[in-house]
């Protein structure tokens, strides 16, 4: 009968539809300019660790800039924590919440994207469909498409580049001790001069990496999931050496700084005057802006210092993604990049493959006069990769059993 | 209409409370079907007892609260009954509001920045009386035992209790016992102490019970001044709700029912020792000795808040001093150079955040203070005499904020309200309405009836008398009942960052996440902002009715 | 019964002020046993009198001249330290002590018989056994009864009487007086009493200052 056949078309055709929704709702990276189109007016909710005033500088700057450019409006959600978004999103999920979840944009590297990616958390691929990704010239550049040995796959871009870089006060000391051992003989000498931030702070915790792959003598496992190794056996020498060092540590090691802002602070007093930071430009900032002598002076460790890239990833329930991809998008571009590289403004260095850009663009990076406080030119060059993520939560764990209640 | 008003706010207090206890105990016994708790399970507990140092997170969060309760209390007794009269009295009373005002993570900061191996203290006495060149290596502020937490607890604390008690005196008529125990042949500070106190202390009961509440659960203060290895329970509770691991979800859950209990075990030690000092002190009181003693007492009384009203102000002007200095090396007392960087670069990132305060305190307190005219109007009229009410209405003290507050989140998730700015302005509320029920309850109550009375006999309405006669007589009253809900709400921190999840910024929230660790001259800078706001809700409340052209002689003040 | 004897309280000279007008002024002696009545209508700055020579004047007002007694000058002394018992209107018996709690109140610290000499005072005022009593189970009446024997315990030297009859009801009134003079007049101590109401001038059998 006629009837019935129509009104079964009809059901079909409305089930289909219903099931392709989902689809049509995320936008399509490749066809950036219906991207940008829905993105106007959006409100993005990027949850951005907020502990340093000028990262969140920063962020207030690029939140004015896309108002103006694109329409979409910017909040800045202060973290105390990443792993507090990985929980939400993570609690949303599972409380079936999965079209209005409450972030847009994650920054994010290391085990918690790890744990973003093992849970199906993240929307993407993305990245790679990004305008200024090209910009990043990943191929020559494999550090913009691996966080700490997993590749990214598209579901992270790149915004920023850490590496370690200690720094101390040339008028307390003059012989900054330039590898672990003579970290130790230093202290020996300086008891109270130095600490690093509490555990599970991620600069204290890179840390602990540092110092393993230095100390360790089975250096391949850390770059393979810590569940093939003997964690013990790799990682006895970390423990004998801390045993050592903590005693000589700012307040005997019975309390450590919160984070690693906190250690600019406590030079800053001069409680401490060894410390070291993620960002290589920490140091000439703090003394720009009256919070550390002018005697500072900052330097990489003889045998390299850990560096990584950091990224942004959107959560899969995010309500905002063409925003959140044009944010992304944005934070690549050259104008971008570049504000945050000046010392002024953050100092974080850039991702993009500065010799690559066309000569105008390039002198926007031109920093002009160098600081004195600042890292030398050619110390950033010897940069290790970060072990696996694994190592990081595992690492962490056992620092608290042993040190987690004095 | 208005005889709903005091259901209404029985409802609002006692709802939520109970929401969020119940939302919180069922997750720590394993039921929290939205994260796949679908059974009862120990499995919580056994995790939470398993975790390094918990012995000591109950102790220092346990002792602090007792401790700091304690000593305050016993400076606020003894500064009234060594002070009376005094120009001292005179002038701690004009203090104690401002003082009461200042939230409790601005004192904490400055109280930090005083006593911290590089603060102001160090720097006055070196290098002249120690010798330190650079500081010294010593464990002050986050000291394992919590000794410093609880100095600064008792530094807020002490303004409280002291409004609270100069509330209760009048009730009492202190002057003539005192005159009659005079007149018997006892010094005044012993006579105090036996005559008035004893009678006092059952009125501030209830206060006193909320302090050791807030002590043993404070999470801003135990931030900053508490120990971080392990920090107090209730520092832990919030990092074990924001782990990524599921898991510890359940852990935390359980471990806020263990605060809750931490909390009641204190509260029924102190009731304990109330007993106790109470059969200790029953000879005492009328032994007859009437000088022993009095010398001491009446230094110690005089001079123990004198100092703890002065280091809260000098918390104050070490903020100050930083949010102003230039590089400022130990041991230097002053910073080389004072610049106005610190405050012009914090000036855009304080338009939100100031905004956001102000709305959620203005509103708050609007409605708390709507309520609870209608409920001491209702009062009124009715005639009833609330004694039983007042539990009700401490209620939202009593209980931990962090004990019930994740389950209020949870229980407003699944009723569908995601948090935002309304839910924020109503967590404020709850806790707000204690605060201005209690400045305005008993000046409302001692109102001359007289003067409704005239009114009505002149021919006008009920509503119209609480209009045009109760509310204009009692303008001063009512202003500084707003001035002290506006200051609870602008130091409210749990609540703002729980049930905004972060997206509500206040100054208060915007300052202690500076805290761990970012530059002592931006903190000074917010901690100023922070403190200032509501002194400039009582310096209205002082000058509207001025201003008003209301402000006769012969009205309450 | 023979009664005791007691220095007289001498009023020498005594003028009070408030704002540079002036309120009274006194200028009187009694002897052991006996009761000045002090009587003016209100607002006369009868009861300032009483606070200036109890040690308890506000500070608002201006006075001068001495107070003695015998050869002691009360103005030298702190008020703890004056002796001198005070009566008001309201009995004022301490809420947090029991009836006998308050009379021990008054005893000296060092006494051998504490518990003897309460019992005997309540059984004097026909009160006898109230000792565990809570006071604010008496009545009017009886909370003044125990409110004079605390003071008597305390061995004042003199005492001041502020309008001690006016809150109760006309029945107990004479009781009440004649209980309170002939106890005083018993223990011979000199007594100063303000009041507007003539009747309590004449059960007082004294010489009487009329102010205002």
């Amino acid at each position: 009968m006629p009837n019935k056949r129509n009104s079964l078309g009809a059901t079909i055709a409305v089930a289909m539809l219903a099931f392709s929704l989902p689809v049509m709702a995320n936008p399509d990276p490749s066809d950036w300019q219906s991207v940008v189109a829905e993105a106007e007016g959006q409100t993005v909710y990027w949850n951005a660790w907020g502990g340093d005033t000028r990262t969140n500088r920063y962020i207030d700057w690029v939140a004015e800039q896309m108002q103006a450019q694109y329409g979409v409006d910017v909040e800045h959600v202060k973290l105390d924590d990443t792993g507090s978004a990985v929980a939400r999103v993570l609690a949303e999920k599972q409380a079936g919440n999965h079209t209005e979840g409450s972030i847009d944009l994650i920054w994010i590297n290391g085990e918690n994207f790890a744990a973003m990616r093992e849970s199906d958390l993240l929307f993407g691929p993305f990245a790679e469909s990004l305008p200024h990704f090209a910009l990043t010239n990943a191929a020559d550049n494999p550090e913009v498409v691996t966080d700490f040995t997993l590749p990214t796959e598209g579901y992270e871009s790149p915004w920023g580049k850490a590496q370690i870089t200690f720094f101390y006060d040339s008028a307390q000391t003059e012989t900054p001790p330039q590898n672990m051992q003579a970290l130790l003989a230093w202290a020996n000498a300086n008891p109270g001069q130095f600490s690093y931030p509490r555990i599970p702070d991620f600069t204290g915790s890179t840390f602990l990496k540092q110092a393993l792959i230095e100390l360790t003598d089975q250096e391949e496992a850390l770059y393979q999931p810590v569940s093939e190794s003997d964690f013990e056996a790799v990682t006895e020498p970390l423990w004998a050496y801390l045993d050592a060092l903590h005693p000589h540590l700012w307040r005997s090691g019975r309390t450590f700084p919160d984070s690693g802002p906190n250690l600019r602070t406590l030079m800053s007093d001069g409680e401490l005057s060894l410390a070291f930071s993620f960002y290589p430009t920490d140091a000439a900032v703090a003394v720009m802006e009256y919070e550390l002598p002018e005697s500072v002076r900052s330097y990489v460790l003889e045998g390299g210092t850990l560096g990584n890239v950091h990224f942004v990833a959107i959560p899969y329930n995010s309500p905002h993604k063409a925003g959140a991809m044009v944010l992304a998008n944005f934070l690549l571009s050259p104008e971008a990049q570049a504000q945050k590289q000046s010392l002024a403004m953050w100092g974080d260095r850039s991702v993009l493959d500065i010799d690559q850009l066309d000569a105008e663009t390039q002198t926007l990076f031109e920093q002009g006069d160098r600081h004195p406080s600042e890292l030398p030119a050619d110390a950033l060059s010897n940069t290790l990769p970060e072990p696996h993520p694994s190592w990081m939560t595992a690492l962490q764990n056992a620092w608290l059993e042993r040190y987690g209640v004095n | 209409m208005l005889r709903l008003a005091p259901a209404l706010i029985i409802a609002l207090l006692v709802l939520p409370v109970g929401a969020g206890l119940m939302m919180v105990l069922l997750p720590a016994f394993g039921y929290l079907p939205a994260l796949g708790g679908y059974g009862a399970s120990l499995a919580p507990w056994q995790m939470l007892f398993a975790q390094p140092g918990l012995g000591r997170s109950v102790v220092v969060s346990f002792a602090s609260g007792l401790v700091s309760t304690a000593v305050a209390l016993v400076i606020v007794a003894l500064f009234l009954a060594a002070s009376r009269g005094t120009w001292l009295d005179r002038g701690i009373r004009r203090l104690v509001s401002p003082l009461l005002a200042i939230p409790h993570a601005a004192i904490a900061f400055g109280f930090a920045f005083l006593i911290a191996p590089s603060g102001l203290v160090a720097r006055l006495i070196s290098p002249s009386l120690t010798g330190w060149e650079s500081p010294p290596d010593a464990l002050i502020i986050n000291d394992p035992w919590g000794f410093s937490l609880m100095a600064g607890l008792v530094l807020k604390e002490v303004p409280f209790l002291l409004l609270m008690s100069l509330a209760a005196l009048p009730q009492l008529a202190p002057e003539k016992r005192l005159l009659l125990a005079r007149s018997l042949g006892y010094s005044p500070t012993i006579g105090w102490l036996k005559t008035v106190l004893p009678s006092l202390y059952p009125l501030i009961r209830l206060p006193v019970y909320a302090v050791i509440a807030y002590a043993t659960s404070v999470v801003d203060m135990a931030l900053i001044l508490g120990p971080k290895l392990p920090p107090t329970l209730s520092v832990s509770i919030l990092s074990w709700f924001n782990d990524p691991d599921i898991s510890h979800r359940f852990m935390a859950s359980a471990a806020a029912v263990l605060q809750l209990g931490v909390t009641v075990a204190a509260l029924l030690c102190w009731w304990l020792l109330e007993q106790l000092i109470r059969i200790l002190t029953r000879r005492w009181l009328i032994n007859g000795s009437r000088q022993r003693g009095e010398i001491i007492l009446r230094i110690v009384g005089r001079s123990a808040l004198l100092f703890s009203s002065i280091t809260a102000l000098a918390a104050l002007v070490g903020l100050g001093l930083f949010s102003l200095a230039g590089f400022w090396r130990f041991p230097e007392v002053l910073p080389q150079m004072l610049t106005l960087d610190h405050w012009q670069r914090s000036g855009s990132m304080l338009v939100t955040p100031l905004v956001n305060t102000a709305l959620i305190g203005l509103v708050s307190t609007a409605l708390a203070t709507v309520l609870v005219l209608a409920t001491l109007e209702n009062e009124h009229r009715q005639h009833i005499q609330p004694k039983r009410a007042l539990w009700l209405l401490y209620l939202p003290l009593l209980v931990p904020q962090i004990a019930f507050l994740f389950g209020l989140i949870v229980a407003a998730e699944s009723l569908g309200i995601r948090p935002q700015l309304g839910l924020v302005i109503a967590g404020h509320l709850l806790f707000v309405l204690p605060y201005v029920y209690l400045s305005l309850a008993e000046t409302y109550r001692q109102l001359d009836p007289r003067w409704l009375k005239v009114a009505r006999s002149l021919g006008v309405s009920r509503s119209s008398a609480f209009w045009r006669v109760r509310l204009p007589l009692l303008l001063a009253p009512l202003l500084t009942a707003f001035a002290v809900g506006l200051a609870v709400s602008i130091g409210q921190y749990l609540p703002t960052q729980l049930l905004g999840a972060g997206r509500v910024t206040t100054v208060t929230t915007e300052a202690v996440a500076l805290a761990s660790g970012s530059n002592r001259r931006l903190i000074g800078v917010w901690a100023l902002v922070q403190a200032g706001l509501p002194l400039i809700g009582f310096m209205l409340a002082l000058g509207l009715p001025r201003l008003l052209g209301t402000h006769r002689r012969d009205l309450a003040t | 019964m023979t009664a005791s004897f007691c220095a007289p309280l001498r009023l020498e000279q005594i003028s009070i002020a408030l704002a540079g007008r002036e309120l009274l002024a006194v200028d009187a002696t009694i002897s052991s046993g006996e009761v000045l009545t002090v009587m003016g209508p209100s607002g006369s700055g009868k009861s300032t009198l009483l606070a200036y020579i109890a040690g308890f004047l506000d500070r608002e007002f201006t006075a001068s001249g001495g107070v003695w007694l015998g050869e002691r000058d009360l103005l030298s002394l702190p008020a703890e330290q004056r002796n001198i018992g005070l009566l008001f209107q309201d009995p004022l018996l301490f809420p947090h002590l029991s009836v006998g709690g308050n009379l021990r109140f008054g005893l000296p610290r060092y006494l051998k018989d504490k518990r003897q000499q309460v019992t005997q005072a309540l059984e004097q005022v026909g009160l006898a056994g109230f000792e565990s009593r809570d006071p604010a189970t008496l009545s009017g009446g009886q909370q003044s009864r125990v409110a004079l024997m605390r003071l008597l315990l305390s061995k004042p030297r003199a005492v001041l009487l502020d309008e001690p009859f006016s809150k109760l009801d006309t029945a107990l009134r004479q009781e009440m007086r004649t209980l309170v003079f002939s106890q005083l007049r018993e223990a011979g101590l000199p007594a100063l009493l303000v009041t507007h109401d003539h009747e309590d001038a004449n059960a007082a059998e004294g010489p009487v200052i009329e102010l205002g």
